[in-house]
């Protein structure tokens, strides 16, 4: 089993790099999303602390939302996905490999790409590391809840709007938490209890959210 | 209890049991939502602070609780769809969802309505608004989905899901405004205490929740039929029906 979870998570990685222009594009959205801000809203530096945790974050939501359709989409197309729910291997952890993948190779960049964007919004120190541990905790929580919608609006064949529409509110409670937490931290108060209730999140979506999936993939594969 | 539900999956006797329960609750629905309505807005004595204004209570909190409880009862329904593989109660969760959002906007509508005298504002970004206002984004979610397939059956199966994906986020959601932001004051009447309202305001107010739930309920018997009709269109009692109803 652990073999060709292995060999899924290799060829998913290599799939991913030899497509490198089409991981660039959400990332060049994320940066463009950000760089609005300061013109949309004006360029005084204490406003741009003020809001700029909470337009990384939409943006960072923003962009994953656009990345996430490529998910399954190539796998569905080709078939694969339906020789992979034929194979022995469990399909929760086939799946759970993939999003984590999909995780590394298409999140983590937008990580390494936010000590650029805190600079551009003025943040303090002690805010980009809240924001970062946020970042960090959020976003795989992001790809596992949004898999499953991915999962069923697979055979669709429009169904980038209607991901938004799906996931955009069941996203608002880690916005809420993330945000929260480096508010706290630019008044240099504790944020540990926003930071756990971020992983506690996670941890159940870890360990419902791959079989939601599987099914929901079921589902589309009729 | 199986046994006496188990006939119920099959479409013909849900029809038909809808069939037999819709007179009943129409009637109640229109005594008790009269009676209510009728009640609250003209008999009520007015409230020392807030005027008659406060009347617009008598729709606004039915329909904010029943807005949550038409959710539950959707994911419930989708549960047991996934569940035991039923196929009517997909159909009673489609039918059930247009009608939740309605009642969601009417809860949001009265709330604005209200707030605009009271607070001095049409809105605010505080906690309950806010999750009703989610509330009805997670209906329209499951709608919209809903109608992007072809394929019915799948429909149903993916609606449910995310139906379920809702109800376990609900409580998540409502928590987390509630921490972000307070303005709306606390619960009145569902509180195991003794309830903050005074009696002759409470009655009419618990007969217009009794009201709005079963003209809901007896709105969702009819959605349901029609849902069963649509669906089974080439089934040979529906094309019965069909001819039936076109002799008469």
């Amino acid at each position: 089993m652990s073999a060709s979870l292995t060999a899924i998570l290799r060829r998913d990685l290599a799939l991913a790099y030899r497509q490198r222009s089409e991981l660039m594009q959400p990332m060049m959205f994320f940066i463009l999303v950000i760089s609005l801000f300061p013109l949309g809203i004006g360029p005084n530096p204490e406003i741009l602390q003020k809001v700029g945790p909470g337009v990384i974050w939409v943006a960072a939501i923003l962009s994953s939302l656009l990345g996430m359709e490529r998910l399954f989409k190539d796998d569905y197309n080709d078939g694969s996905l339906e020789q992979v729910m034929l194979s022995s291997t469990p399909l929760p952890m086939v799946v759970l490999v993939k999003v984590f993948a999909h995780w590394l190779t298409s999140i983590v960049p937008l990580l390494l790409l936010s000590p650029l964007l805190a600079l551009f919004l003025n943040l303090t120190q002690e805010m980009y590391w809240a924001l970062l541990l946020t970042l960090l905790l959020g976003t795989p929580l992001l790809s596992l809840v949004g898999a499953i919608a991915v999962g069923l609006t697979l055979s669709l064949n429009r169904g980038g709007v209607l991901l938004a529409l799906l996931l955009l509110p069941v996203f608002i409670p880690l916005l809420i938490f993330a945000t929260a937490a480096v508010e706290a931290a630019s008044l240099q108060l504790p944020y540990n209890a926003q930071l756990a209730i971020i992983g506690a999140m996670l941890l159940i979506s870890l360990a419902m959210a791959p079989f939601a999936i599987a099914y929901a993939l079921r589902v589309s594969q009729n | 209890m199986w046994k006496w539900l188990h006939p119920y999956a099959k479409t013909q006797n849900a029809y038909q049991l809808c069939e037999r329960l819709l007179p009943w609750f129409v009637t109640s629905a229109l005594i008790s939502f009269v009676i209510g309505i009728v009640w609250g807005l003209a008999f009520a004595p007015a409230d020392y602070q807030q005027g008659d204004s406060f009347r617009i209570i008598y729709i606004h909190v039915p329909s904010a609780i029943l807005s949550m409880g038409a959710y539950s009862a959707m994911a419930i329904a989708a549960f047991v769809g996934l569940v035991w593989q039923v196929r009517t109660a997909f159909m009673a969760m489609v039918a059930l969802a247009p009608i939740g959002a309605v009642v969601t906007f009417i809860a949001l509508f009265t709330g604005a309505a209200w707030g605009k005298p009271m607070w001095g504002t049409w809105w605010v970004w505080d906690a309950r608004l806010t999750s009703e206002l989610i509330l009805l984004f997670l209906y329209l979610g499951v709608i919209s989905l809903y109608a992007s397939f072809e394929d019915k059956h799948q429909a149903g199966k993916a609606a449910g899901v995310m139906a379920i994906v809702g109800v376990v986020n609900l409580p998540i959601i409502h928590f987390s405004v509630e921490w972000w932001n307070t303005l709306h004051q606390g619960a009145s009447i569902t509180k195991f205490d003794k309830p903050s309202v005074a009696p002759d305001m409470l009655w009419p107010l618990l007969i217009s929740i009794l009201g709005l739930a079963l003209v809901m309920a007896a709105i969702f018997i009819r959605r349901l039929q029609n849902e069963i009709v649509r669906r089974e269109l080439n089934r040979p009692w529906v094309q019965e029906l069909v001819s039936a109803a076109k002799e008469k």
